[in-house]
């Protein structure tokens, strides 16, 4: 009996959760305007969520480049088919995972640093200071780092296909000698525009997902040390199931 | 406050960086080979059957693109498909009497249209049509000639009626391009 108490509750609970987070949503969505006219709020946001994210982000497209290089190379190679390693390399990066690997490095490098500030102000009362001199928080602190966040997205995401496909040609091309030309021109004859819009779409639904996710969890973590640490820690794991679940969904839409 | 210059050029270089990342994926990655208006000429084909050509399919004369399919359409008036493709200037020395047919890319791959040089001594401009054509193969006509064929051998007969000559004409037709191709 307990048990399905439970579950009830833990029902009640997610339902909750995801109501107050699309009223939060609109919330936001209310203020930005008006934090637009801030810029230099913005600009800051977008140093923090993006220009700092910069090493991770072009670290790692290196290497996810280079190996789906090696991966690609190995696997084409038993079908005698690797020339075709540009072109399969670059859609998998364009439409695949740029978009996907940049949100979850996006929501553990970004995400958490806006949760813990956001946290952090509202554990030192911060906000509730705001509030009292009737300073909207939302517009002041919540609606520039969602903003900063949502521009970041697609930019970094842009910049890790990039650097993949740059890791992908130093593995292909320099390590096992695929034909240079053949490697770029067999991409630019598969690759098309649908393909690069498809990934900077899923680069700004993306965005959109895990900076108001972070925000959420930061703005509304229960003002101690640990409920700090338990916000940062659910921005992560919600931001990935559900940069995993509108994958699915915008691939099954755009295909 | 952090030292606002220095995150403001940072930033800038973020969001510089973003678009040159995206300039050089659009350009180097993608093909835009053939420009849009103005640098290309309409010509259009009547076929009775265009298979599975779609609209942005290769337009190739010896194997080499020179154009691109653009539309395809369905003439209630002649009960036939209308292709209109769009050919690059360049090639601006196609003879009039080229013949226009639909070619399968490999063995799986997708269709295009191959066009072979005639001997005219006039040459397609802007809306002319392209008279010879050879239609898409499809593959139930191929079959049931080779049906037919077989059973005639071993009952013996004479060879059928019209219509079977002309399809063997557009099957050894399609054979002989696609070897000429590879």
């Amino acid at each position: 009996m307990t048990v399905l108490n439970e579950f009830a509750d833990g029902l009640r609970g997610f339902l909750r959760t995801i109501g107050l987070t699309t009223l939060f949503f609109g919330r936001v969505l209310s203020q930005v305007p008006r934090a637009l006219l801030r810029p230099r709020l913005i600009i800051d946001q977008v140093h923090n969520a993006g220009a700092l994210s910069l090493v991770i982000i072009m670290t790692c497209g290196l290497f996810v480049g280079a190996v789906l290089g090696l991966q690609g190379y190995d696997l084409l190679q038993r079908f005698g088919s690797e020339d075709a390693l540009g072109t399969a390399a670059a859609l998998a990066l364009v439409k695949e995972l740029g978009p996907v690997v940049t949100a979850l490095l996006f929501a553990g490098r970004a995400g958490t640093a806006l949760a813990s500030e956001l946290g952090l102000m509202r554990a030192t009362d911060q906000i509730t200071a705001m509030e009292m001199m009737a300073v909207d928080p939302v517009r002041r602190v919540v609606a520039p780092r969602f903003v900063g966040g949502v521009i970041a997205m697609p930019l970094l995401t842009i910049i890790f296909i990039a650097i993949g496909i740059f890791g992908v040609q130093l593995v292909g091309v320099q390590q096992f000698g695929v034909d240079t030309a053949s490697f770029w021109s067999q991409m630019r004859s598969s690759v098309g525009m649908d393909d690069i819009r498809e990934g900077v779409i899923k680069g700004c639904v993306f965005g959109v997902a895990c900076s108001l996710i972070a925000v959420y969890e930061g703005f509304n973590a229960i003002p101690t040390a640990e409920g700090v640490g338990r916000a940062t820690t659910r921005t992560v794991v919600t931001s990935a199931v559900l940069t995993l679940i509108l994958d699915y969904m915008l691939t099954a839409l755009l295909l | 406050m952090r030292a606002t210059r220095t995150v403001e050029i940072s930033t800038g270089l973020f969001v510089l960086l973003g678009f040159a990342a995206l300039f050089f994926l659009v350009t180097q990655i993608t093909d835009r080979e053939l420009a849009k208006n103005g640098k290309s000429y309409e010509v259009t084909a009547q076929f009775e059957n265009v298979g599975s050509l779609k609209a942005g399919a290769a337009v190739s004369m010896a194997g080499v693109t020179v154009g691109r399919v653009d539309s395809i359409s369905f003439d209630q008036n002649v009960y036939k498909a209308v292709v209109r493709m769009r050919i690059n200037t360049v090639y601006d020395r196609i003879p009039k009497d080229s013949d226009a047919s639909i070619m399968t890319s490999g063995l799986l791959g997708g269709q295009y249209i191959g066009i072979t040089a005639g001997g005219a001594e006039e040459y397609l401009k802007q809306g002319d049509r392209i008279e010879l054509v050879q239609d898409a193969l499809v593959l139930e006509n191929l079959i049931n000639q080779l049906v037919a064929t077989f059973s005639r051998r071993g009952e013996g007969q004479s060879n059928g009626g019209p219509d079977n000559a002309s399809g063997n004409g557009a099957a050894q037709g399609q054979q002989q391009s696609q070897e000429s191709k590879k």
